[in-house]
């Protein structure tokens, strides 16, 4: 095995699932000739060609509603919003049809569309190419939504997106790690199961509960509070939707200390609920408040977006104040 | 062209009996075709079994076209447990995979873009079908319209788009939908054919389907067809059409009724007599009658499908939610 970074393992996954199967398609802007605006699917349209990969129109409903489409026939569509902030002229296509097709059609029409879509901050994108807006997807029933922060996790939950679900799929890709999160990626077709959260450290003081980009902020911040004496368990969450409820609750039973980290925006954000479940179901566990470290309540800043996301320091203290909190 | 009126006459006499379910609160809601029914038979029976139907929600004589049977959509209009689509949406909301009819939503012109990708996937597989969008006017102003006929430009899909030019969407008329001589004329700027028909005409209708449908699946491109028609009724069993348009608009569409028309045609050419229209109407109405009858003895929907089909399988919170709602039912603290 050898060393690549996450947006190689996204074209690794994109590329063996189509080898897999040739009812995997790919669509959206600047995917074919160019190899997608990060790269993600360099390549493939030379091996592939015009009719699996597909550059398409300037519209991402138009994106989005091709490949439900193409799911509804029975493809296996995986469609590419070049940036998360571009996907809202997409959201009637991915809440009002993918996501309840198969319900309103009591089970007739399945809509297994995959669509993935590079997210979050810290790249100096301002407003415009920086937003996680996850919770906005999370909290719509019939929508499974993925977000990875490792190179091999990267690839297998793509393939499990791709091949094992049957459900429309977000698959959102922390672009701020793209090229610097890097790790073995096991050859060929790895597959890992949604619904199952990743103990990326183990530890009894403090649980840190973090998905995406925030993971290795997260794991920083834990190593740094360890240097104090601090030794606090990180969650990968890998999927908020399913949510894996179970190694969370186990965790902040075992630490009776919660901190949650996202880059979102804190209000009504995918915190929130966690720590409501956290509250509901393991509150008699709990030595200290709940902590939140998330992104602010304003829209993603430009000039500083430094003070705006979650920066190891602020997620540090956090951690260390929330594990001595008496 | 017996069959097209049968069809015909068995879609208004399903329409007016159920508005009249409607009100009576047998059912919940109801969306008419009244006035439509030869645009939609004609383009449904120029269709082949293996071509898509992606509708709207006022498509009942594409349905019947589609051999869709009687039952079948009372038991949607009753929502209950035969209800293949299993009572999640209101009345003539539905679906039928085996009919390859694409179970409608309430968004207007979402289905349009749908059909583009539906018709590459069939083209992909190698089949040799087409796919039919089946919007109104109203849904030409929706940007999924313009993706759809924008993406079947591009891709050259094989598609039909089928636009009902009814005068009204709700309360807005068609000149104020758009600046647009016509609707037709909109397939121009998408460098694809467009086509205006009289949607009150069923055998041009059902002419200028078929000749889209050989285009489409030779490769020769998609088209608009625009069929001028009228919505006799109201939009749906919410509205009141009195409040905006004249009645004299509606009486001198009364006189271009395509029922009346077909009929008078089959008639003259001596193919049908009055006899056996009035015969045609007659067992209509009973066959009608027999199907609400049966939809009305089924037993409701289930209260535990409320759960199920939200995914393929429901994550452990849903499951518990389902557990919860099953006791509360058992205890008697909900009622369905």
């Amino acid at each position: 095995m050898t060393q690549v970074t996450l947006i190689q393992a996204i074209n690794q996954g994109l590329r063996q699932a189509m080898k897999t199967d040739p009812d995997v398609v790919l669509m959206g802007e600047d995917i074919g000739v160019n190899g997608g605006v990060f790269r993600a699917t360099d390549g493939l349209y030379k091996e592939f060609g015009e009719a699996r990969v597909i550059d398409t129109p300037l519209s991402e409903n138009g994106i989005v509603g091709m490949a439900i489409g193409m799911a509804l026939y029975g493809l296996k569509p995986v469609a590419e919003i070049q940036f998360m902030d571009f996907i809202y002229p997409a959201f009637d296509q991915i809440v009002n049809e993918a996501a309840k097709f198969r319900y309103r059609s009591g089970g007739q029409f399945p809509c297994h569309v995959v669509i993935r879509t590079p997210f979050g901050g810290g790249i100096r994108g301002g407003l415009y190419h920086s937003q996680s807006t996850e919770q906005l997807f999370a909290s719509t029933p019939g929508l499974k939504v993925v977000i990875p922060s490792t190179p091999a996790d990267a690839k297998g939950l793509l393939l499990t997106a791709i091949h094992d679900e049957e459900d429309p799929v977000i698959f959102l890709e922390p672009k701020r790690i793209y090229r610097t999160a890097t790790g073995e990626v096991p050859e060929g077709d790895h597959r890992i199961p949604f619904g199952k959260a990743r103990v990326v450290k183990e530890g009894s003081d403090v649980t840190v509960v973090s998905y995406g980009a925030m993971v290795p902020q997260s794991l920083q911040a834990v190593n740094a509070v360890e240097k104090m004496g601090v030794h606090a368990e990180l969650i990968d969450l890998r999927t908020l939707v399913p949510l894996d409820y179970e190694t969370v609750l186990r965790s902040v039973e075992k630490t009776g200390r919660a901190v949650i980290v996202h880059e979102a925006s804190k209000f009504a954000g995918f915190g929130a609920e966690l720590s409501a479940i956290i509250s509901e179901r393991a509150l008699y566990h709990l030595k200290a408040p709940i902590l939140r470290i998330a992104g602010y309540d304003t829209p993603f800043p430009y000039a500083l977006e430094n003070l705006y996301l979650p920066s190891v320091d602020r997620i540090a203290r956090g951690i260390e104040r929330t594990a001595t909190a008496t | 062209m017996l069959r097209a009126l049968k069809l015909m006459v068995t879609g208004r006499v399903a329409d007016e009996r159920s508005v009249n379910l409607q009100r009576q609160g047998r059912i919940g809601f109801y969306v008419q075709m009244d006035g439509q029914e030869a645009a939609q038979v004609g383009c449904g029976l120029a269709l082949e079994p293996e071509d898509w139907v992606v509708p709207a929600y006022r498509e009942l004589g594409v349905a019947l076209a589609r051999g869709v049977p009687l039952q079948t959509l009372f038991d949607q209009f009753y929502a209950n447990s035969n209800d293949e689509n299993k009572g999640r949406q209101m009345p003539t909301h539905y679906g039928y995979r085996a009919y390859r009819y694409v179970t409608a939503s309430s968004p207007v012109g979402t289905q349009i873009i749908h059909a583009v990708g539906l018709g590459m996937a069939a083209r992909y597989k190698g089949e040799k079908s087409v796919t039919v969008p089946f919007f109104g006017d109203g849904a030409t102003s929706s940007s999924d319209f313009h993706a759809g006929l924008n993406f079947a430009g591009v891709y050259n899909a094989p598609v039909v788009f089928f636009c009902q030019n009814n005068g009204w969407a709700i309360s807005l008329p068609r000149e104020k939908q758009t600046r647009s001589k016509t609707l037709a004329g909109k397939a121009e700027a998408y460098g694809i054919r467009g086509v205006q028909v009289d949607g009150n005409d069923f055998a041009a209708v059902y002419r200028v389907v078929q000749e889209a449908r050989e285009r489409a699946v030779s490769g020769e491109g998609p088209t608009l067809v625009e069929a001028l028609t009228y919505r006799m009724g109201s939009h749906s069993t919410s509205d009141d059409p009195t409040r905006y348009r004249s009645t004299a608009e509606v009486a001198s569409w009364k006189q271009k009724d395509p029922i009346e028309r077909l009929a008078r045609d089959l008639i003259a050419r001596g193919w049908i007599t009055e006899d056996q229209f009035e015969a045609l109407q007659e067992a209509a109405r009973a066959e009608v009658q027999a199907a609400i009858q049966t939809a009305e003895q089924t037993p409701p929907t289930s209260p535990d499908t409320l759960f199920t089909d939200v995914f393929k399988s429901n994550p452990s919170y849903v499951e518990e939610q389902r557990a919860e709602l099953s006791e509360l039912v058992r205890e008697g603290v909900v009622k369905p």
